[in-house]
């Protein structure tokens, strides 16, 4: 598991490669939840994921949770279409907003 | 800064794994900090050893025999620190004595799936064939149970006024004219593509048959005649009790079937839709003697099942064994279950297979006042959950009308059904029919149980669908490969002149006619309609009434039924509607069979070819009508309704009942005529030129509104 930081104006833009399960979930929370603060943006890039375990679509939702307390938006990016379908029939897809790209994802936000 | 448990901390060490004492509740694999809380509980177990494996892993990760100071009772509790929960998977082997006159099956070579298994692989995709080596089948795994239901709960839609939709979740969108994405075929994921399909029919219950995990190779043989495997299809043989069957979820290879389900919950009541689950207490996937040992039997046969003074197991379920459900410790087991579906996966109710077993005693006498039946009653987390007991078993007790209901339960009401069938098919008892029509009064009434006791239905899973209920005479079940033994033979089915599908539109038009009678006298009766999958567009399953064993077109909802059989589903969509605007058809409570609201009609009145006189020794002609002013009790205002039912193979003109001045009658649905003037939309309804009188063609059913 891979994780880059990087900030483009006020968005802050973490980029994933590799799986995410439990073994790997726990890092990128580390890394991640510092980035959550209030009114903030984040985009996570996960072109790079191949596949979520179901701990790793719990480490999004909890994200999610803890950004929408805090007022922040977290749009999720490049999702393959069988993480996409996986999220969407267990229903972890609702709660979230997704773009195809990183441009897509900045334009997005508001 | 929050304060540390001490019980994060181990205490005890087994070959690298750190250990502690656990919790006795709750009973299974919970996830507490740190790791992960074992429990099971046997009553003649001497030693217990916990087996953990990686996920799909041949052999044992490791196998950490319970210290004795971790047994409390008989319940066997040790928490594991440090596991990656998310691939583990995990057994027991029970040691204890085996004696099989005595009842004793311990045998500590067989590695034993956890009763409370909340997650279960083994069978992740369906129809994948098993290894038939494998040490250990049937594998628990953790659920998370963290699902975010946001503001979700049941729905609480009152009992009389459900229109309930049976289905098997395969069946359902397995064909390929579903048109949902291949991935998503037969799963939990498919019905959720379908919701639209449901809400467009008025439905606003789907009833799933089994989904508990089993295992669809159990007992699997080739078709002597073809060839092609035949499997436990239907399901009705449960291997876990507390898990959802994996290959039932899109997901399931992921192992993420519990959130898959709960999805599908979730959107089925944002669509105003219920979930009631077929429940199958009354056996389990292990069959008799000969059967596989999969839990129970080696935890604790004695008291999970109902055993012969010989050690042989009583078959009051038909399928080799009877689970021993008013034994304390199984009706616990029970209650736990259903408490759990109802609180983790917001299950709208529950309807019980053979559920006249769960009133027999552990040596099968019946009960008078079962102590499981009375437990899920009164239970706090089931309170509002709909309980549905088909009211007989396979050992001959027959208890519709007579279930202890203790004020809950309703009963699938096998009397209407063969009433309904009498009747349509010329064959019947007006008087009979009356009483099923309003909720079968003379069942219920004497001991205050309400209309919607009653769940109404002609047709379900077992027998014929109601295409091939007008379509045959005779069961063909010969696919089954038992020599067309298996099935029930008393169908009350009539084949309209020929046997099977007919190129001659004259029999055509007389099924269709036929389906349409059902379908209205169903959707008028005052109860609760259940609806089989695809009777609303005409399924046939080529005569077979049993068809358990096929995974393939027999079972499989032919879509293109959508399109073939249009006018059909119409006239279903327009019933349910009619259902639904009048409240006069949902009663809460039975007639009175007097005027108790002034409106100069009696809530109820019965009628024949003339107003207000029925020949009650017929068998063909009946008519009723509802006073609008008495809909609810009273409570609420509705429209009139007069239902004419002409089942004799000649037209009969019907005298119409004069309704208040002011008002006039109008058709809503003529099964006489061709459509689409056989029906249409509720309040669309266009006036009856003849106020006085109506001609009902043969075999045909009219209803009319009058306001």
């Amino acid at each position: 598991m891979e994780i880059n930081l990087k900030t483009v104006e006020d968005v802050k833009i973490a980029v994933l490669v590799g799986d995410v399960d439990a073994s790997t979930a726990p890092t990128v929370t580390e890394q991640i939840l510092p980035l959550v603060e209030s009114h903030g943006k984040i985009l996570l890039d996960m072109t790079g994921v191949a596949y979520m375990s179901s701990a790793g679509l719990r480490m999004l939702l909890s994200l999610y949770r803890q950004a929408a307390a805090q007022e922040s938006q977290l749009v999720l990016i490049g999702l393959s279409e069988d993480v996409k379908d996986t999220m969407s029939v267990t229903g972890f897809l609702d709660f979230f907003q997704i773009s195809d790209t990183v441009e897509a994802g900045l334009a997005s936000l508001t | 800064m929050t304060m540390q448990r001490i019980d994060i901390h181990p205490t005890h060490t087994y070959n690298q794994f750190k250990l502690r004492c656990g919790k006795p509740f709750p009973f299974g694999a919970t996830l507490v900090p740190g790791g992960v809380n074992f429990s099971i509980f046997s009553s003649y177990a001497t030693a217990c050893t916990l087996v953990l494996f990686e996920k799909h892993a041949k052999a044992p990760l490791v196998e950490i025999p319970f210290p004795d100071e971790f047994r409390i009772g008989n319940v066997y509790c040790m928490t594991v620190f440090d596991l990656d929960y998310e691939s583990l998977e995990y057994g027991y082997r029970m040691d204890g004595p085996n004696n099989f006159q005595e009842g004793q099956w311990f045998d500590s070579s067989k590695i034993l799936m956890d009763p409370y298994a909340k997650n279960i692989g083994g069978r992740d995709v369906w129809g994948v064939h098993p290894d038939w080596n494998d040490i250990y089948h049937h594998r628990a795994r953790i659920a998370f149970d963290d699902f975010d239901w946001e503001d979700d709960r049941p729905l609480e839609i009152p009992p009389e006024d459900q229109i309930i939709y049976e289905m098997h979740v395969r069946s359902f969108t397995q064909d390929p004219s579903s048109g949902v994405k291949e991935k998503y075929r037969g799963t939990f994921a498919g019905i959720r593509e379908k919701i639209p399909y449901l809400k467009a029919l008025g439905v606003n219950a789907i009833e799933l048959m089994p989904i508990y995990e089993f295992d669809e190779f159990e007992n699997s043989r080739p078709n002597p005649e073809t060839g092609e495997l035949l499997l436990n299809y239907w399901g009705y043989s449960t291997v876990g009790f507390f898990a959802p069957k994996a290959g039932y979820a899109a997901t399931g290879k992921f192992g993420m079937q519990v959130d898959e389900f709960k999805a599908l919950v979730k959107e089925l009541h944002k669509n105003g839709i219920e979930v009631i689950l077929d429940v199958v207490f009354n056996h389990t996937a292990e069959g008799n003697e000969h059967g596989p040992t999969i839990s129970f039997r080696g935890i604790d046969n004695k008291t999970y099942y109902m055993l012969t003074p010989e050690g042989y197991y009583f078959n009051f379920s038909g399928t080799g064994n009877t689970l021993n459900c008013n034994n304390p410790i199984v009706r616990g087991m029970v209650l736990d279950c259903l408490r759990y579906w109802a609180a983790e996966y917001h299950i709208d109710g529950f309807r019980f297979d053979l559920a006249a077993i769960l009133g027999r005693d552990p040596s099968g006498a019946p009960l008078a006042n079962p102590p499981l039946l009375e437990s899920l009653a009164f239970d706090p987390i089931l309170a509002k959950c709909k309980l549905i007991a088909e009211a007989w078993d396979a050992g001959g007790l027959y208890q519709v009308g007579s279930f202890p209901a203790y004020g809950r339960w309703a009963e699938w009401n096998g009397k209407y059904r063969d009433s309904l069938r009498k009747f349509l098919k010329g064959d019947g008892n007006v008087g009979d029919v009356a009483q099923r029509l309003q909720g079968s009064p003379d069942l219920y009434a004497p001991t205050g149980r309400a209309p919607a006791t009653s769940i109404n239905f002609i047709t379900c899973h077992d027998g014929f669908t109601l295409m091939d209920l007008v379509s045959y005479n005779h069961k063909h079940n010969e696919a089954n490969g038992e020599n067309n033994n298996d099935g029930s033979n008393d169908n009350d089915s009539w084949n309209c002149g020929w046997e099977g599908s007919t190129d001659d539109p004259g029999i055509n038009r007389l099924r269709q006619r036929q389906i349409k009678n059902a379908l209205a006298l169903l959707m008028v009766s005052q109860g609760v309609p259940m609806l089989l999958m695809g009777d609303e567009m005409g399924r046939t399953k080529l005569g077979n009434n049993n068809t358990y064993c096929h995974d393939n077109a027999l079972n499989w909802l032919d879509w293109t039924l959508v399109e073939r059989q249009a006018s059909l589903l119409q006239f279903c969509q327009h019933l349910i509607a009619f259902r639904q605007a009048h409240p006069v058809l949902r009663n809460p409570a039975h007639f009175q069979n007097r005027d108790y609201v002034g409106s100069g009609y009696p809530d109820i009145s019965w009628h024949g070819t003339k107003a207000w006189y029925v020949d009650w020794s017929s068998a063909h002609i009946l008519a009723f009508m509802l006073c609008g002013k008495h809909a609810k009790q009273g409570q609420v205002t509705d429209d009139y309704l007069y239902i004419g039912m002409n089942l004799h193979w000649q037209a009969h003109g019907f005298e119409l009942p004069q309704l208040p001045s002011g008002m006039q009658w109008h058709v809503f649905a003529n099964t006489g005529v061709e459509p689409p003037a056989d029906s249409c939309h509720p309040g669309q309804e266009t006036v009856l030129e003849d106020q006085a009188s109506i001609l009902l063609g043969e075999r045909s059913v009219v209803i009319l509104v009058g306001r």
